[in-house]
């Protein structure tokens, strides 16, 4: 699952991403600003996923979350 | 409209005029001027009238002056459609900012409505203080320790109800129990005591505003991450990452000046960069009388958290360790 959050500011992303965190499919989330990846990131760990971050161009942020 | 027995306001505008005629405060006492407006924080236009007017007599308080007389600044979208806000909002941002005014025991000498597109309030805030006793941004000494008179995450907390997460009711009910909050008693401390070093903790958060006050001082600062206050929620809401962007910023702008050391909490050490709006006080008191500032606290009801202390320079640098 591919969840885009570029152009939205906080709390929006989190609350995005935080509905599919009770399931276990891999999630790529596309993030363009260090609040986001944060707070997305913090979410995602504190439901015990793990999260790789990967740096694409022009700024953005590739979180693959996997449980 | 506050009250004004000592008639301050010789002048007023009942009728139409355009500026007005305030007394000046008893001789030998210097004014502290201020200006200070919000956007609108949680839902309630009452309790956000009486955040934001807290929080620009908040910087009157942090010298330990007294707050003389305000004037309103506001701006509101003029109503044209049925989904706008009605102009009775405004009356009730209003309402609530003059209860505080009024319990602040400072007078309304006027304001200015602007027709603008996003709804803004605050004061323009003028105080009466002894100018040789005015509690100071640069006064901090080394051995001074460091007292917070309010409970930290206001940033968190209004995040929290922005994203109606679960408990938001109550998360709003706790945020404005604080932010609602005059700073009226430690003031008073400031000058029964004769402090030398306070501020108000606001926009960038205690570790901010205190390494603000420590680069203006030539000396460091230590907080304590165990110790700091917060409120209910706002630690259980920032590990959900309800973390305003305005918190990160915080965190990075400071960054070059900041130590975290490896035994520190570490949302703990983000959150002590939250955003704060109507923070409480933190006061620098010597050592020796740290017993009594947190006496004279209490016994004004209001509460006194040791948050940590100022050391000398590191490394010819001010530096903010978070420990």
């Amino acid at each position: 699952m591919l969840i885009d959050t570029r152009g939205l500011s906080c709390p929006q992303p989190v609350l995005m991403v935080f509905p599919h965190l009770n399931g276990a499919e891999p999630i790529d989330v596309l993030v363009d600003n260090n609040a986001s990846q944060e707070n997305v990131s913090r979410a995602a760990r504190k439901q015990g996923w793990n999260v790789d971050i990967k740096t694409e161009a022009d700024g953005i942020v590739r979180l693959e979350l996997r449980k | 409209m506050p009250p004004d027995p000592e008639g301050r306001i010789v002048h007023g505008f009942s009728n139409n005029e355009d500026a007005v005629l305030v007394k000046a405060p008893p001789a030998g006492m210097a004014l502290v001027q201020t200006v200070d407006i919000l956007g609108p924080i949680g839902n309630s236009a009452r309790l956000f009238g009486q955040t934001a007017a807290a929080n620009a007599l908040s910087d009157v308080y942090a010298m330990g002056g007294i707050p003389w007389s305000v004037m309103n600044v506001a701006a509101f979208p003029s109503p044209e459609n049925p989904d706008d806000a009605p102009i009775s909002v405004l009356a009730e941002i209003i309402t609530g900012a003059m209860e505080k005014v009024a319990e602040a025991g400072a007078v309304l000498a006027g304001g200015h409505t602007l027709d603008d597109e996003y709804i803004k309030f605050g004061l323009a805030v003028t105080g009466a203080i002894d100018p040789a006793k005015a509690a100071r941004n640069d006064g901090l000494v080394a051995g001074d320790v460091l007292i917070l008179t309010k409970a930290l995450g206001t940033g968190i907390l209004a995040t929290g109800i922005k994203a109606k997460w679960p408990g938001f009711e109550e998360a709003e009910k706790e945020m404005y129990r604080w932010t609602t909050h005059l700073n009226t008693a430690a003031a008073e401390v400031i000058r029964a005591m004769g402090l030398k070093a306070a501020t108000d903790i606001t926009g960038f958060g205690l570790g901010g505003h205190l390494l603000e006050m420590a680069k203006g001082s030539g000396v460091s600062a230590e907080l304590d991450c165990s110790a700091l206050p917060f409120m209910d929620q706002a630690e259980e809401l920032a590990s959900f990452g309800l973390i305003p962007a305005g918190t990160y910023r915080n965190r990075d702008h400071a960054s070059c000046h900041t130590t975290v050391s490896s035994s520190a909490d570490e949302l703990r050490s983000t959150l002590v960069f939250d955003a704060q709006t109507s923070g409480g006080l933190l006061l620098a008191v010597p050592q020796e009388r740290v017993q009594e500032a947190c006496e004279r606290l209490n016994a004004l009801n209001e509460p006194a958290f040791i948050v940590g202390r100022i050391l000398p320079m590191r490394d010819k640098k001010e530096q903010l360790i978070i420990a």
